[in-house]
This record gives structure tokens, sequence and C-alpha cells, in this order.
């Protein structure tokens, strides 16, 4: 089940670059927006990642002209958008809840856009076709909504947002209300659909594994302000900050300290970073649970690797992976993962054991301030 | 008496422990329907006289009625009112309805309150009230003061019946028709509307209804040649009581019978 290219391109139009500029949008004394910058380049597929309440939807909604922010400025390429009507702006617009018209044929919701262009008949029937063949309905057009699977839904809905060849794509949580099979094949199948039609797309997400697959880039928004803008693979490895870390991904976070010539230590471990240690006076390391490995006393190159040792205290069988907790101490506890694999001798650990972890040193993440920022 | 022993939901009851419940609800229906239904035999009496149950059939007072063009021309009235009223009361609680859905603003529920007082304030007072105005501005005995009046009481239900079916209805859709290049009128008549038409044509029957059956309102603000086919009935009851009344009702009866039941049966499509 893969988006089959048929002249894919002529389908496409022209992408448009988006660049927000110092939006802010509040409601009451809350900040929606908080005079939020951010450049959508063209052609690109960029989501917005947030905890609900974060303010990306208002962003989406801002762009798609259904909100109005009380000051800043949006231009799609060199045109300010920003006073125009939703019917203006050619955006095409996916909504989690589909929005189909129940009143209408599948082929019908797929035309609106066309007839309301007054695109010909001829050439709307040719367009409809060649899009339900995009999403993979050939010869479902004469269907009624309600007879469609959630999955089909999603798929007309998508047909519909770009039959009209948009310059932008707007999606808010478009899979959400797919089960889970469904929904991470639908992801491969929007990145391939992307990548075909070029149009710049901004899409809008709270589950961080969904934005990883997705994205070109990824913006993390919490409390109305962009946190970080990054690919997936800079948001998950190098975190800007103790938010990111922890939303994104499973991570222990543990206190460095600053010694007085600015170099950061865990315990007796010299951390490097690349960060400027005077930036900020509190640091922490940040800890994947499954780059963290099994170690036997002297098996290991301690210029390399940073070692834990400690009790395992839970373990938990999750099917692809196993996750344990380890208490080092009881000062804190450390959370790894590793594969189930019948080979793996780690699958024989059980709480109470006593063992040792080790942290490729290429793998160390530090991020300025602490848990509570 | 297998039937006692099934099951009559989807708990353990069977409809043997639920047969009180049977019983008091056919003693409610009952007692709810045989006073408007006993004046169905009353119209078909022979006697000069309101009379139960009649001694001898006849339908001389359907023709009374049909031929008096007294009764006639109340007969128009009513039904020229009901359809203005009608034509009235629906746009303008169907956009009542909508504004204050979709605003969202702090003072629309305080507003939908607000507009949906005429269904609770007693309906002697309106008249009273309209009764008094309309003697300033000289709308008294004219249809389009009735009309008024009376989309004033049936606007409100109006705003229900439309608002509880806007509930039903995902926005998002008007929403996604905008971004494809819709107007938002025309994101309203190509999409939100087709989609809730049966509760405007069910409520546009019920504006109609309001004004068929009102009685209170017509009494104060209707006279002369406009007096409506309520306000004749309840100056006959008061001043010579014969059968033609009866007919009159009974006719009634099945027209907002027949109505109500229309209502219900469009209403039921829109599921």
């Amino acid at each position: 089940m893969s988006i089959q290219s048929n002249n894919l391109k002529t389908e496409s139009s022209t992408a448009l670059p988006i660049h927000v500029q110092d939006l802010t949008k509040k409601y009451g004394e809350m900040f929606a927006l908080d005079s939020v910058n951010l450049d959508v380049k063209s052609g690109e597929f960029l989501t917005l990642l947030g905890p609900s309440g974060s303010g990306k939807t208002t962003l989406l909604m801002a762009i798609a002209g259904f909100n109005r922010p009380d000051s800043g400025s949006i231009r799609f390429g060199d045109e300010e958008v920003i006073l125009k009507p939703p019917h203006k702006r050619d955006v095409g617009m996916v909504f989690q809840s589909y929005a189909l018209f129940p009143h209408m044929t599948v082929a019908e919701n797929i035309a609106f856009p066309l007839k309301l262009r007054g695109v010909s008949a001829a050439e709307t029937a040719e367009r409809v076709a060649t899009a339900l063949k995009t999403v993979q309905l050939d010869g479902l057009g004469d269907r009624d909504i309600e007879q469609l699977s959630g999955g089909q839904k999603q798929r007309v809905a998508l047909a519909r947002a770009f039959v009209f060849r948009p310059r932008i794509l707007l999606m808010d949580e478009p899979l959400s209300a797919l089960d889970k099979k469904l929904r991470e094949q639908m992801q491969i199948e929007l990145k391939h659909l992307h990548e075909q039609l070029g149009v710049t797309t901004v899409y809008v997400t709270h589950d961080q594994r969904e934005a990883l697959t997705m994205s070109d880039r990824i913006v993390v928004i919490n409390k109305g302000q962009l946190t970080q803008i990054g690919t997936p693979n800079d948001i998950y490895n190098h975190p800007a900050n103790a938010f990111v870390a922890d939303f994104i991904g499973e991570s222990t976070m543990l206190p460095l300290t600053h010694d007085g010539s600015g170099s950061l230590y865990f315990e007796d471990n010299l951390i490097k970073t690349n960060y400027k240690t005077s930036d900020a006076k509190e640091w922490s390391l940040v800890i994947r649970p499954e780059r963290l490995t099994v170690v036997k006393d002297g098996q290991y190159d301690p210029e390399k690797t940073i070692v834990f040792s400690g009790v395992i205290r839970e373990f938990i069988f999750q099917g692809e992976t196993a996750f344990a907790m380890m208490s080092v101490n009881d000062k804190y506890t450390l959370s790894f993962r590793f594969g189930t694999d019948a080979s793996s001798w780690q699958n024989a650990l059980k709480p109470g054991d006593l063992i040792s972890l080790g942290l490729n040193r290429s793998d160390v993440i530090v991020i300025p301030g602490g848990r509570e920022l | 008496m297998n039937w006692l022993k099934k099951s009559a939901s989807d708990t353990q009851l069977t409809h043997g422990d639920r047969l009180w419940l049977y019983i008091i609800a056919t003693i409610v229906m009952l007692l709810l329907v045989i006073p408007t239904l006993i004046v169905m035999p009353m119209s078909f009496s022979d006697s000069q006289y309101l009379e139960f149950p009649p001694s001898n059939w006849s339908m001389r007072w359907y023709y009374e009625y049909f031929e008096s063009s007294k009764w006639m021309r109340a007969t128009v009235t009513s039904i020229q009112v009901g359809t203005l009223t009608m034509l009235l009361a629906t746009p303008m609680g169907v956009m009542a309805a909508y504004a204050l859905f979709v605003s969202g603003h702090r003072a629309s529920k305080l507003l939908f309150a607000f507009l949906i007082t005429p269904m609770i304030v007693p309906v002697i007072l309106i008249a009273i009230g309209v009764f008094y105005s309309y003697g300033r501005v000289g709308l008294n005995n004219t249809i389009f003061g009735l009309v008024l009046a009376h989309a004033v009481l049936a606007a409100p239900l109006v705003m229900i019946v439309i608002t509880s079916a806007l509930r039903n209805y995902d926005l998002n859709q008007e929403r996604v028709a905008r971004s494809l290049g819709a107007t938002r009128i025309k994101a309203f008549f190509v999409i939100t509307l087709p989609q809730i038409k049966f509760s405007v044509v069910t409520s546009a029957l019920l504006a109609f209804l309001t004004s068929f059956d009102e009685v209170i309102i017509s009494i104060f603000v209707s006279g002369g040649s406009n007096a409506t086919l309520t306000k004749h009935m309840f100056a006959a009851l008061r001043d010579f009581i014969d059968p033609t009344i009866a007919a009159i009702s009974t006719i009634m009866i099945l027209v907002s019978t027949t109505l109500l039941l229309a209502t219900q049966y469009i209403s039921s499509r829109e599921k």
C-alpha cells in the first residue's frame, strides 16, 4: 500500500514558503501565541509538535485564516495574507474529524473545490479520477461517505485538499482518529504523497513519534512559544532544553556539577559539551534509555564509556523491547531499554539483580537548566 | 404469556417486571388524549347542543362550518397568519441560532436565554403588552401586527430546534469548505443548510402550528375581518355553544396532529 506515482508533479503546484513574524494571539490573559517567528521553506514538510494547549492548533488556524492574531504578520511567499479570509488563501486543509460532506458522494466531495473555481466538467472528472487514484480509491467515486472506513475517509479528505493544487497544505492531527496500525501505515503514505506533490506542508500533532516519522523539520511548541526547531535527528539527539528532552522520547535527567573552571561533571566523569558553560547556572545530563547497555567489569573502555552501577527495581517486557529501571545507591533511577531477541542474556534480568550500565560518551546529551524548566 | 418472560431491555428486567409501568403509561396517555378525542364523536351529532355520546349522527355541523362565510374567512386568516409567521420566524430563528452557536462568545448563552423568554413568560403578559404597544402604533386588528406577535412566540421554538441540530453537526465542514474556496455565506448554504434542512422544515411547521393554535394574543390583537379561527371559536364558546365548534376542533386536531407527525417523521430522517 504505497502511493502510486502517476504524473503527480503535474498535480502539484508551485510550492510557497510561509513566513510568520511576531505573531501574537491572546485569549484573555493567556498567550496562545507569544510573538512567534517561523519560516517554513518552500516544499518542506514541517510539523508543529506540542502538548494540548501549547498553541500549535492556534498557529495552524492563523495560517489557514480561521483566527485573527492580535499582531504580527503571515506571508505566503511575498504576499501578506493576515487580512485575507480563508477562501482567498488557497490552502488545502485536512481536519482530524475529516469533515467530509455527508450529503455528497466521494467524487462530489473531491470536486467541490474545483467547482468553486469554475473548472470545466471534463477537467473536473479527470482531476477527481487522478486524485482518487493517487489516494488508492480508484472506482470509489460514487460511494456515499457513510460507506467508507475511517482510513478511506481520511484519504478522501486528503484528495479533496490537494486536488485544486493549493500552494500550501495544512493538516490538523489528521491521523489521530485512526487505530495504531493504520495510523503508522498512513504516516508513510502521507510522507510519500508529500514527496510527490512537493507542496509546502504544515502538520500539527501531539504524537512525537508521528512527528519524527514524517517531518523534514519539527517545531516543538510549548505555552505559545517555539521551543526548538530542527530536523527529527536534531530534536531527538540535541534537545534544546528539559521540555524538549522530556516531551520527545524517553529520558532520564540528572543534574551536573559545575566546577570553578567551567567544566561539567557527572560524579567523577568530565562531561564534554559544545555549550559555553557560563551561559547557564544549572546543567543536566539527558540519558535516552535505549542508549544504555549492560557492561561487565573490565570489558569496557573507561575512556569511551560512563558506567552506572545499581540494582534492578523494575523489569517490564513490552514486545519488541523490554524496559527496566535501575536504582543507583537509592539516589536516582535510570531507565533503560533493550531488544528482546532470544540470544540477549539481558532477558534473564530480574528485580534485585546488581548490574552495571554503560553509556557511550558520544551519546551524552547535555542541556542547560534542570527538570523544572 | 411467553412475552411477559422476555427481557425488556439490555438489563435483566422482563416485560412482566415492567407490567406496572406499562399500565401507568397507558393511563397517563389516555388521560392526555381522551379530552381531546371526546370532541370528535360530538362533532358528528345531530343535536343542536354539544352532547356526549350523541343520540343521532349527522354531518350537518361540518356543512355548517364549510358553508359559513364567517368561519371560512377566519380560517383563511388563520392560515395566512400561520404561513406568514412561519416565513418570518423560521429565517429569524435559524439566523439567531446559527449566530449564537458559532460565535462562542461568553454572552451568547445569556443572549440565547434572553431570546427564548417568550416561551417562559406567560402568554397573557405578552398579549397585554403587545395590545397596549400596538394601540400606540395602530397595529391592532392587522394581520401584520398579529404575525409579528406570533413570530415572537415561534422564533424561540425555531432556535431550540436548530441549535440542537447544529450540536450534531461538525462545524469543521464549514471551515473546510471555506478553505477550499467557498465564502462564508456560500459555505452555509451549500454545506451546512442541506444537512440541517429537516430540522429547518420541522421548525417551520412548528412555527406555523404555534401561530395556528394560538388563542390568547389573537383574542387581544386580532379582530374585525382579521379575526383568527381560534378567536372566533373562543367567542362562539362563550356566546352560543353549538357543535360547529366540535367540527372545527376535529379538523384542527387532524391538521395539528398531521403536522406534528410530519415533524416527527422528518426529524427521524435526519438521524
